[in-house]
C-alpha cells in the first residue's frame, strides 16, 4: 500500500496521464532506459558466455511472463506451459520450412498458432479450477509431447527439426552477439506489451476474475471468455518464447519440452512473485543464474582441500536439480509473495528509515 | 413517476425442497427508491440475486427497461445498465480502489487484448484517460479521493462499502441494487450512506432497489417498501402504510410495539 501512495518529494502529478505511467517515478524510468542502453553495449563488453545466459533469460522470461498472466493475474493453473513453449518452437520452424515464410514473421505467427492450441486445451478452464484444472492441463503436456514425437510432418518426429536463423535484409543473426539484440528487443517489446495489457481493460478483467469472480460477472465481465483468453495469451507468450529458442539454437528436438520444464516455469514465477511483471523477470534471472552460481561454487570448493568431496563434485547435476526444489520450498515458507514483494519491502525500508512506517 | 423500470412477475425460486420465493410480483417505478424488508431468511437476497442474474428463477418473468431479462447472464445485465453491491463485501481485494472502480467501466471500454497493449498507438490511452475522468467524478461524489490508490483489501469496512457503491455507480447504471448498504456501520457512516443513496437517486436519476434492516433509514428514504416473509410478498406500498399493517408488525417488527408507527415517525 505504502509503495503505491508514497512518492518522492517534489514529484507531483498534475494530470491523469502522469498517474498512469508504467514506471512509478521518472527516476525508475530513466534507470530502466539506461539499463537497456547499457545492455545494448554488452556484446562489446562481456564474454559470449554471458550473452548466452542473457538470451536464455530472454526467451524463458517471455514464456514465464505468459504463465504469470495465467497463474498470477487470472488465478488459473497450468502444468502444460513447457509443452506450449515447445509447440511454439516447432511451429515456427515448421512454418518457415514448409511455407517459406521469413523467420521474423514466423515468430509472431507461431505465437498465434500456439495461442489457438492453448485455447483449445484451455477450454476446460471455463468449467473447472484448482487441482482439477492442473490435471487437465497435465493432459495437454502429455498429448503435446506425444504429438511432437509422432507428427513427422510437423516436428520431424524423433529426429527433430532444424530451424533457420533469423535474417533481416540479408543480415543473418546466427552468432550470440547478433542474436543478443533480437533477444533484447523481443524481451523489451513483450514486457511492455504485458505492462500495457495489465493497465488496460482486459488486464483488469483478469485480476477481477481472480479476486472475486462472482462480482466480476456482475460488473459485466464474461467469465468464460476471460478464462479462455487468459489461456490464449499465456500460450501466445509461450509460443513467442519457444520460437525464439528454436531460431537461436537452430535445431529443435522433442526431448526438451517435458513436464520438468513446465514445473520450472512455475518455479520462476513463484520465486519472482505471482501477479508481478517485474517479479517475473527477477524470478527468471534468479533461476538462470542459480545453476551458474552453484557450478562456480562447487568449482571453488573443488580447489580447496576440505571441499573436494567426490559426492559433491560428481553430483553437481543432481545438486542443481535439488537446489531448484529447495529454493521453491524456502520461498514458499519465507516469502510466498516472491522477490518482487521482498524488493518492495527493502525499498520501503530505505525510504522510511529510521522510522518503521 | 409512473413508468416502471423493473417488473417482476410471479417469480418462484426453490432450492430442492426449500421454497425461497413463491410467486412474488412487484414493479419498481423509474427514479424511485424501493426498499425490500423482511426477517432473516425471508428471501430478500434471493430476490436480488434473481434480478441481478446470479440465480435463475424456476418460474416467472423479469422485465428490465422493457426487455425480458429472465434468462440473461449477469454480465449482459450489466450492459443494460444494472449495477449492484453485495451484502458481504465483494471487492477485488488485491486491486487498488481506482482499479476496482475502473472495472466498473468494463462494459463501456472498447479496447481489447490486442489493441490495449498497443497503448499509445491504438487510442487505448486516450480511452483510459477519458474513463478515468468519469471515475474521478464518482470518486469525488462519494468522497473517497484520499484512498483512491490504496489496496481495497486493506480498507476499513465502512470505506469498502463505499468503494463497492462507487464501483456499481461507475457502471453508469439505470438501476442499482443495494444489498444491505448500511449493515455493520456506525451512525455517522449510516447517515453518510443514506445521503449518498438519496443523492445518487436525485442527482444522477438512478433507480434504487435496496434491502435494509435499519427501519429508520428505510422509512426515511424509500418511496416504496415491500415486505417479504417466508418467500412470500406480504404487502407493498408507501412506507407508513406498510408500517401500519398489523401483519407486518407481527411478522417483522414484533407484536408488542403497538405504538410503533407514531414513534417511528417522530424518530425519523
Amino acid at each position: 500500500m505504502s509503495s503505491l501512495t508514497m512518492r518522492p518529494c517534489g514529484d507531483f502529478r498534475t494530470s491523469y496521464k502522469q498517474d498512469n505511467t508504467i514506471f512509478e517515478t521518472t527516476t525508475i524510468k530513466n534507470v530502466a532506459i539506461f539499463a537497456i542502453a547499457l545492455l545494448c553495449a554488452a556484446p562489446y563488453l562481456v564474454d559470449a558466455y554471458y550473452l548466452t545466459l542473457f538470451i536464455q533469460i530472454s526467451y524463458l522470461g517471455i514464456a514465464a511472463l505468459g504463465l504469470n498472466i495465467l497463474v498470477g493475474y487470472t488465478g488459473q493453473i497450468s502444468l502444460g506451459h513447457g509443452a506450449f513453449f515447445g509447440f511454439g518452437a516447432f511451429a515456427s520452424a515448421w512454418l518457415n520450412i514448409s511455407f517459406g515464410i521469413p523467420v521474423l514473421l514466423c515468430i509472431p505467427l507461431a505465437g498465434f498458432l500456439t495461442m489457438a492450441v492453448g485455447m483449445m486445451f484451455g477450454l476446460p478452464a471455463s468449467r473447472i479450477k484448482g487441482l482439477y484444472l492442473a490435471i487437465a492441463t497435465l493432459a495437454a503436456q502429455f498429448i503435446l509431447e506425444d504429438f511432437f514425437a509422432r507428427a513427422d510432418w510437423f516436428s520431424g518426429g524423433s529426429a527433430g527439426s532444424s530451424a533457420d536463423p533469423i535474417s533481416i535484409f540479408g543480415f543473418v543473426f546466427n552468432s550470440d552477439e547478433s542474436f543478443f539484440y533480437i533477444a533484447l528487443a523481443a524481451l523489451v517489446i513483450m514486457y511492455i506489451w504485458g505492462c500495457n495489457l495489465m493497465r488496460s481493460r482486459d488486464g483488469r478483467a483478469f485480476v477481477a476474475v481472480r479476486d472475486h469472480y462472482l462480482s466480476a460477472e456482475i460488473m459485466g465481465i464474461k467469465l468464460n471468455k476471460y478464462r479462455l483468453l487468459s489461456f490464449g495469451i499465456s500460450s501466445f507468450y509461450a509460443g513467442i518464447g519457444g520460437a525464439l529458442y528454436a531460431h537461436y539454437l537452430g535445431y529443435v528436438s522433442a526431448e526438451g519440452f517435458t513436464l520438468f520444464m513446465s514445473i520450472q516455469f512455475l518455479a520462476m514465477i513463484i520465486i519472482g512473485g505471482l501477479g508481478s511483471i517485474k517479479g517475473t523477470l527477477m524470478g527468471v534471472v534468479f533461476m538462470v543464474f542459480l545453476p551458474e552460481v552453484l557450478e562456480s561454487g562447487v568449482g571453488l570448493m573443488k580447489m580447496t582441500d576440505w571441499g573436494n568431496i567426490p559426492m559433491v563434485v560428481d553430483g553437481l547435476a543432481y545438486i542443481k536439480e535439488m537446489a531448484i526444489g529447495l529454493v521453491i520450498i524456502l520461498f514458499l515458507i519465507f516469502e510466498p509473495q516472491g522477490m518482487a514483494h521482498r524488493w518492495a519491502q527493502i525499498k520501503n525500508y530505505w525510504k522510511f528509515y529510521p522510522f518503521s512506517y | 413517476m409512473t413508468t416502471s423500470i423493473l417488473n417482476i412477475e410471479q417469480i418462484s425460486l426453490a432450492f430442492g425442497g426449500v421454497k425461497a420465493l413463491t410467486d412474488v410480483s412487484f414493479s419498481v417505478t423509474k427514479g424511485s427508491v424501493f426498499s425490500i424488508i423482511g426477517p432473516n431468511g425471508a428471501g430478500k437476497t434471493s430476490m436480488l440475486n434473481c434480478i441481478s442474474g446470479r440465480y435463475q428463477p424456476n418460474s416467472g418473468k423479469i422485465t428490465f427497461a422493457d426487455q425480458d431479462v429472465t434468462h440473461l447472464k449477469p454480465n449482459d445485465r450489466a450492459d443494460l445498465g444494472m449495477g449492484r453491491t453485495f451484502q458481504n463485501l465483494a471487492l477485488f481485494g488485491h486491486m487498488s480502489v481506482l482499479d476496482n472502480i475502473m472495472v466498473g467501466r468494463h462494459h463501456l471500454l472498447k479496447n481489447n487484448w490486442l489493441t490495449g497493449p498497443l497503448y499509445w498507438a491504438s487510442g487505448a490511452q486516450k480511452e483510459e484517460l477519458a474513463h478515468r475522468r468519469k471515475v474521478e467524478e464518482v470518486i469525488d461524489f462519494l468522497e473517497i479521493s484520499h484512498i483512491r490508490k490504496s489496496i481495497a483489501g486493506t480498507l476499513s469496512y465502512g470505506l469498502r462499502k463505499r468503494v463497492e457503491l462507487a464501483r456499481a455507480m461507475a457502471l453508469n447504471p439505470k438501476l442499482i441494487l443495494l444489498d444491505e448498504p448500511m449493515a455493520g456501520m456506525n451512525l455517522e457512516e449510516k447517515e453518510d450512506m443514506a445521503r449518498y443513496i438519496l443523492d445518487l437517486n436525485e442527482e444522477f436519476g438512478i433507480t434504487v432497489v435496496m434491502i435494509e434492516h435499519d427501519m429508520g433509514v428505510v422509512m426515511d428514504i424509500s418511496h416504496e417498501v415491500m415486505v417479504l416473509d417466508f418467500g412470500k410478498k406480504l404487502i407493498s406500498g408507501l412506507p407508513h402504510e406498510v408500517m401500519a399493517d398489523p401483519y407486518v408488525k407481527r411478522a417483522y417488527l414484533g407484536l408488542e410495539d403497538d405504538a410503533e408507527p407514531d414513534t417511528l415517525e417522530e424518530v425519523s
